[in-house]
């Protein structure tokens, strides 16, 4: 035992709960078959922790004390529960031999299982029965330990939608009678597909977080990171797992580059390298090794992160391998696709082959419908047209970027543009 | 946020006794278990001293001085990087490391998101359309 003083036990055990409450869960999880029950559960551990800990101090192993309160009840419960019984009888069978065949070492058979149920806790949260937001919230409630008034601090909403989003949530996994199991087979795509996608999401909602923000939407991008670490843990053998870990290692290592001193956006070339967190590359690398090394054509995930480790890789804006880009944008788009994806490979081609080769594509992306309103492609396009020489044309779609974009300084820098297509050259 | 848990150096570390089977086992379990929580960026153990350098800045001159360094209690010999939510999920973390009659010192790192003053207007738009255009990618 340690001993602490009772305001140091509190954030003690809000330390602790913060590293096990998605184990306990998932364990109590697996006892109960409802992960709505499995967090009251573990809830009740808590409320244990608080009441006896401050006195007692914290246990050697918190975690297994919890566990084995949470566990407990859940028997406790399930006893009591006749509708239950033959649930009840199932477990105390699967329970009882457990014992027999762990003996004294009873913890590491609860360990071993560990890796199983927290897989079988990220799959139920992510369940395709959910509506995005409810996995969402549910997968960062569960599994990144965050409170509900967390959630809704990071997400820019009232603590209410939260709350209910998670309570719904929780009632349609058990009304769906969804099992606590992770997928086989042919399912297991799809899902971990949903999966990458809710914890893609949660990074992307923190990177776009702005600098007047409560500090709780930036740390989105390290519950992120660290959800998706977990992950490559427990399914080594899925390249895309890999592949999302290494985009947003690498993407979050960007960060301190990608605002200036007065808080402008700056753009990924226009970036100083030396800012960039090369830990974080290092390991973004890392990940996309080992996600190439289990062979077989790159997924999405895999191959934006091939993208990003080019920009990595390179030690100046000149030296990057932009015809390799241009190669994995084809990837891309042969993947996913998309004018967007399209459109980049445009500039990725006109950086590796000149502005013809990208105002080729470019010229046909003119007539996708989803890009008519979409600033950059004229903007790019004008800047290809200028590189030319093309000045009248460069100027008109300038000018055409300037009144689709809603962003003043852009628009600002637009229209300079414009304007020096019609005295000429800049510095002729 | 991170933090730095600094290793202090002993006797045996700065002998360049290598720690025996046990240790080494109960280590790497330890590592695993930082590993598997999505928590360790990285983690090195130093050679002694005895192996190392020191270089001294006084006004214009530099001076090189090899090692070892006596000051046995004042040197590191090892570290580790760790992402956490909070110091004391840091201090948590460190009190679980198998370690024996030592010292580890937690440090917070200096943090990335010192982002400048509250953003003007066409920078959240502009960020709202960095959003939108993510969206859209991934559609």
């Amino acid at each position: 035992m340690v001993p602490v003083s009772g305001s140091d036990t509190h954030r003690a055990i809000d330390a602790v709960w913060r590293i096990e409450s998605a184990r306990l869960i998932a364990g109590v999880a697996r006892i109960v078959g409802d992960v709505g029950l499995a967090e009251e559960l573990a809830q009740d551990a808590l409320v244990a922790a608080l009441q006896q800990w401050p006195e007692s101090g914290v246990p050697d192993n918190p975690g297994a004390w919890l566990m084995a309160i949470a566990k407990r009840r859940a028997i406790d419960g399930l006893r009591r529960r006749t509708v239950l019984e033959r649930k009840q009888e199932e477990l105390g069978r699967e329970f009882e031999a457990q014992q027999e065949t762990a003996g004294p070492d009873i913890d590491a058979a609860i360990d071993d299982h560990v890796g199983d149920d927290l897989l079988r806790l990220i799959f139920t949260a992510c369940h395709p029965v959910l509506s995005t937001e409810a996995r969402v919230a549910l997968t960062l409630r569960l599994l990144g330990g965050l409170t509900t008034g967390e959630i809704a601090r990071a997400f820019l909403v009232p603590e209410p939608t939260v709350a209910q989003r998670i309570v719904r949530a929780k009632r349609t996994l058990a009304e769906a009678r969804v099992p606590f199991e992770v997928p086989a087979g042919a399912e297991l795509a799809a899902r971990l597909s949903s999966v990458l996608e809710v914890i893609y999401l949660v990074f992307n909602e923190g990177y776009s977080a702005t600098a007047g923000d409560d500090w709780m939407r930036p740390a989105l991008c390290e519950d992120a990171l660290r959800l998706g670490r977990i992950l490559a843990e427990l399914l080594p053998t899925e390249p895309e797992v890999h592949g999302l870990a290494a985009l947003m290692e690498i993407q979050a290592s960007r960060t301190r580059a990608r605002v200036g001193s007065s808080g402008e956006p700056v753009l990924l070339l226009d970036q100083d390298r030396a800012r960039w967190d090369h830990i974080l590359i290092r390991r973004g690398l890392t990940a996309l090794e080992r996600a190439e090394a289990l062979g077989g054509a790159l997924g999405p995930y895999a191959v934006q992160a091939a993208i990003a480790a080019c920009h990595a890789r390179a030690r100046t804006a000149e030296e990057t391998d932009w015809a390799r880009i241009a190669a994995l944008y084809d990837a891309l788009a042969q993947l996913m696709p998309s004018p967007v994806v399209e459109l980049n490979r445009a500039v990725a081609l006109a950086m590796a082959f000149g502005p013809e080769a990208g105002l080729e594509l470019v010229d046909e992306l003119t007539s996708e419908p989803q890009l008519s309103a979409y600033h950059l492609l004229p903007s790019v396009r004008g800047d290809l047209l200028a590189k030319l020489g093309r000045w009248d044309e460069a100027r008109v779609e300038f000018e055409r970027a300037a009144s689709l974009t809603r962003n003043t300084r852009e628009q600002k820098l637009l229209l300079e543009r414009a304007a020096a297509c019609t005295t000429g050259p800049p510095g002729q | 946020m991170r933090f730095m848990v600094i290793v202090k150096a002993n006797k045996d570390s700065e002998a360049g006794v290598l720690p025996d089977e046990h240790i080494l086992t109960e280590m790497g379990k330890y590592n695993d278990e930082l590993v598997k929580a999505g928590v360790m960026l990285a983690g090195e153990g130093l050679h002694a001293s005895s192996k190392g350098a020191r270089v001294r800045f006084s006004g214009g001159t530099r001076t090189v001085i090899d090692g070892p360094f006596t000051e046995t209690k004042e040197l590191i010999a090892g570290f580790w990087l760790i992402q956490v939510k909070s110091k004391e999920e840091a201090i948590e973390w460190v009190k679980r490391a198998p370690m024996e009659d030592t010292e580890l010192e937690i440090r917070q790192v200096f943090e990335a998101e010192d982002f400048g003053e509250a953003l003007s207007p066409e920078l959240r738009e502009a960020e709202e359309r960095l959003r939108a255009q993510a969206a859209e990618r991934h559609q």
